[in-house]
């Protein structure tokens, strides 16, 4: 878009001249809202922690426990959307090719991490995977245990994120041509050479992309993740949380600086995800 | 038989075997059925586990109903402003060419990388009593924290981009012909909006709004740092389920945790409907 | 057609939306004041929040709506502090109320010595809470470091009973080697290798005990320890009473600069009276929280309390000294918890 302005514009102007009225109108209630709502309260926290000092901030970001809050938080999100991103691509191949009786049910449940409020999946999740739960009770004997142990924040972080993955790879799939997998074929590939030299390529900025989003959405979750935790520290003690803690101890430099942190990764995780997208655009020729 | 043979050939070299679909459709399932379908049917039967009477029991709970008041109001308050922000924003962001176009849809994006609890955490930095606001606050007698403008300002922080994100594609993708149409015949900006733009996005602001609206009422971590946990007046249904869960009373838990979860299930099946009905026109933004 | 059928999603729209405002309506009684309280509390100001209503009525012919927030006692002040309208605050430890006092100023300095017995109307102590049957045989504070035993307690930074626990382990431990507060110090880092779960309040770790099936012992208030029993069975778990532990002065106070504001002084600080009236005290005994003034509680609720040693605050040189020394930033909790080590 930029690029197409650029060139068309021979001197520099804000903005392209066009009829549509209301441009002033809307990009001002924009603008203002967004200030309202989002700058101003960010850049507040923001300048919590640099007004905290260079010195202050590091040694208060470098704290061994907040240091492994945050290895855990991102350990966790990591982990869990990698699962996401297998399990993902395989549900989303599974919803787009095949045909099995309660498909459009599972379709639509796919999208119900969006709508259940993570609280809701906290403690069901937490009730499940408890020792004395359904699933728990299972793994109890096999000495494995999930709730109250950094393999549960995983687990409700691959309930948040998997919708991220499945529905950012899912309309690419759709899209897929035949064609493509006939050629393949025809040339004389496996059906596991075409799936693996020929479609994964092509899903990979798309599953990227979702990866990255239920990445950035794992590293943030919390409603879900502390009913299930533990929340031992130095174990599976998350980040959001150590920021509650930190609060609730009248140690508002700490909790600002564990913030600021936090904040500074997801503008990085946001810039990774743009990067990605401008990336396929130009290789792939879409945007996923 | 050469014809079979041929065909056969043709199945395997662009599909799978039978055999690998059926493993591959079972794995997929069984993740479903593992994350999704078991914690939700957990929500449901924890609630019914002592019976109708005890679950409706649970709900008539004075504290309890007014925390479904309290839902109700503050997504009545956070969804329209977000509403008029979203269509606002959509408008100049799709109609229009200006420099920093990008930038702005980044910023927009931006609550949605956030973490929840960082999204409290800026309005408490911002109006506690220890904040420079605060005694200005307090002068006036005005309450923010731990009162319903605090938890409809977090409401709104983390609800901020669902609509504009839902329209924007949408918008974009129709251009701006059938304006320009209109108003070369003589209609005012606003007519063109209300009588030409608005019935082209009616399904896609719907369903923002619907999505907008499923989030306001389940937000856990954002309201649970503002609000104060004042009973039967600051506790939202999802800070009323961990307080109920806390309280051993996990038959009312589940019980609200149940309404909830029914409305996630009717957000889903309202989405579902508006994606079948009118796939053109949500199809572009679902591909964002 | 289309813009009949928008109008049509508008009506909608609007009538959804001012269903959901009307619903909101109005629910407040003429004066409202606000007790903000620790998590074990609430079933005790449930009760007693109707019985002061009902008092007040009779006495003034006003109505008066408590309400009541629950939560670790440390992130209760937090609220309070940070603007929370707090009328009186019901706390589990001094610390937290001096904080508020510090911070906000809505509370002067001097205010323990405003109600009696140090501003704390009931009193309580930490005791365990086992499994039915005792499996681990345990009986007292020595057999929570052996190898085979984990323990539940809550985190001491944020919950005020987890620092009555840690200090009552510490009493125990300084006794038993003639005051020795080196052994003391050895024996709770011990202790806290044991526990697999922090939680930030009494209920939360309550929760993981009875609720997860986590760990065999649970160090809990007593009020909290006889509520489970009464909550969830007393087939599934029982009490076992140290041998030493710490009385615990949970205390009361008024928060000036918010009655103040507000115009509720009276009736708050009649609800405070009132919590030292016989019937106050009588629901607190039937509360499991021991009483200021036993004589006016059912005899049948005290007789529930054992005997035991118990060591006060003082023996710690007070909240002044003990709490920076023990639960400050860098104090001696943050030296010696490392879990997994």
């Amino acid at each position: 878009m930029i690029a197409m302005a650029a060139r068309t514009s021979t001197r520099w102007r804000f903005r392209q001249p066009s009829v549509i009225p209301g441009f002033g109108l809307a990009l001002g209630v924009t603008l203002a809202w967004l200030t309202i709502i989002v700058l101003v309260p960010l850049s507040g926290l923001l300048w919590r922690s640099s007004s905290l000092g260079w010195s202050k901030f590091a040694e208060l970001a470098l704290d061994e426990r907040t240091v492994n809050a945050l290895t855990i938080s991102f350990g966790t999100a990591f982990i869990a959307a990698v699962v996401n991103l297998v399990f993902g691509v395989l549900l989303a191949w599974v919803l787009v090719r095949y045909r099995f009786p309660g498909k459009r049910v599972i379709d639509a449940m796919v999208d119900l991490p969006f709508a259940l409020p993570t609280a809701v999946a906290g403690i069901a999740l937490t009730t499940l995977y408890a020792p004395n739960g359904w699933i728990g009770s299972l793994l109890a004997p096999l000495g494995i245990k999930v709730a109250f142990t950094p393999a549960g924040i995983v687990v409700a972080l691959i309930f948040v994120g998997l919708p991220f993955v499945v529905r950012t790879v899912q309309p690419i799939m759709e899209e897929i041509d035949k064609e493509v997998e006939e050629a393949a074929a025809t040339l004389g590939a496996t059906r596991f050479q075409t799936i693996s030299r020929v479609l994964l390529p092509g899903l990979l900025p798309a599953g990227l992309t979702g990866f990255a989003l239920a990445f950035a959405r794992g590293v943030g979750e919390y409603g879900s993740v502390i009913f299930i935790a533990g929340n031992l520290p130095y174990v599976s003690e998350i980040a959001p949380l150590l920021i509650v803690i930190r609060l609730e101890e009248f140690n508002y430099p700490a909790a600002t600086a564990i913030a600021g942190v936090m904040l500074l990764l997801s503008f990085l995780m946001l810039l990774v995800i743009n990067v990605i997208q401008a990336w396929s655009r130009r290789r792939y020729g879409y945007g996923a | 038989m050469a014809h079979d043979a041929s065909s056969t050939l043709v199945t395997t070299a662009t599909s799978e075997t039978r055999l690998s679909r059926g493993i591959l459709t079972a794995v997929a399932l069984g993740f479903v059925l593992l994350f999704l379908l078991l914690p939700l049917a957990t929500v449901f039967i924890e609630a019914f586990r002592k019976g109708p009477a005890e679950f409706f029991a649970a709900l008539r709970d004075p504290e309890t109903f007014s925390a479904i008041r309290l839902t109700l109001l503050v997504a009545g308050i956070a969804v329209p402003l977000n509403l008029v922000f979203g269509v606002a924003a959509a408008w100049a962001i799709a109609k229009f060419e200006f420099k920093g176009k990008a930038f702005l849809t980044t910023l927009i994006d931006l609550p949605f990388s956030v973490s929840p609890v960082i999204s409290g955490l800026v309005f408490v930095l911002l109006f506690s009593s220890q904040s420079m606001l605060g005694p200005l606050l307090q002068s006036y007698d005005i309450q923010i924290l731990f009162a319903v403008p605090g938890l409809v300002l977090a409401t709104v922080f983390v609800t901020f981009p669902f609509v504009a994100r839902e329209l924007i594609p949408l918008m974009q993708e129709q251009g701006t012909a059938d304006e320009e149409a209109a108003l070369s015949l003589g209609a005012t900006g606003w007519q063109t909006f209300w009588h030409v733009t608005l019935p082209n996005i009616k399904w896609g602001l719907l369903y923002g709004v619907l999505l907008c609206n499923a989030r306001a009422m389940g937000e856990f971590g954002a309201v649970s740092v503002v609000s104060g946990h004042i009973r039967g007046q600051t506790n939202t249904m999802p800070l009323q389920v961990e307080i109920l869960y806390n309280e051993y009373n996990f038959v009312a838990a589940f019980a609200v945790a149940a309404l909830l979860a029914l409305l996630a299930l009717v957000t889903l099946v309202l989405k579902t409907a508006l994606e079948l009905r009118y796939s053109d026109e949500i199809a572009a933004s679902r591909r964002h | 057609m289309s813009s009949n059928r928008l109008a049509g999603i508008a009506k909608l729209a609007l009538v959804v939306g001012s269903l959901q405002l009307g619903l909101v309506g109005l629910a407040h009684a003429d004066t409202t004041i606000l007790n903000v309280s620790y998590d074990p509390t609430r079933e005790l100001y449930k009760e007693f929040n109707a019985a002061f209503a009902e008092k007040w009525r009779a006495d003034t012919g006003e109505t008066v709506t408590i309400q009541t927030s629950h939560g670790g006692s440390g992130k209760q002040a937090r609220s309070v502090i940070d603007g929370l309208e707090a009328d009186v605050v019901t706390l589990a430890l001094e610390a937290d109320i001096d904080a508020i006092a510090r911070e906000s100023g809505k509370i002067p300095a001097d205010w323990k010595t405003r109600l009696d017995n140090n501003s704390s109307p009931y009193t309580s102590t930490i005791v365990f809470l086992v499994r039915k049957g005792n499996p681990k045989g345990i009986k007292d504070w020595g057999d929570l470091v052996r190898e085979d035993v984990q323990v539940i307690t809550p985190n001491p930074k944020t919950s005020g009973g987890a620092r009555w626990n840690f200090l009552a382990a510490w009493a125990w431990a300084r006794a038993a080697n003639n005051g020795d507060d080196t052994k003391a110090q050895e024996y709770v880092t011990q202790l806290f290798k044991h526990v697999p779960v922090l939680d930030t309040g009494a209920r939360g770790a309550t929760t993981t005990f009875v609720q997860r099936g986590l760990g065999d012992v649970l160090l809990a208030w007593e009020n909290e320890a006889y509520l489970s029993l009464e909550e969830l069975g007393p087939d599934n778990f029982d009490i076992v009473t140290p041998s030493i532990s710490i009385k615990a002065e949970p205390p009361v106070a008024l928060v000036d600069g918010n009655v103040e504001r507000k115009g509720t002084r009276k009736v708050a600080e009649a609800y405070l009276d009132y919590l030292y009236s016989d019937a106050g005290q009588k629901i607190a005994a039937k509360h499991y929280y021991r009483p200021f003034k036993p004589e006016a509680a059912d005899p049948e609720d005290t007789a529930r309390f054992k005997e035991l040693k118990l060591v006060t605050i003082n023996d710690f040189g007070g909240w002044k000294e003990a709490q920076p020394k023990f639960f400050g930033d860098g104090g001696i909790f943050d030296q010696i918890y490392r879990p997994g080590q």
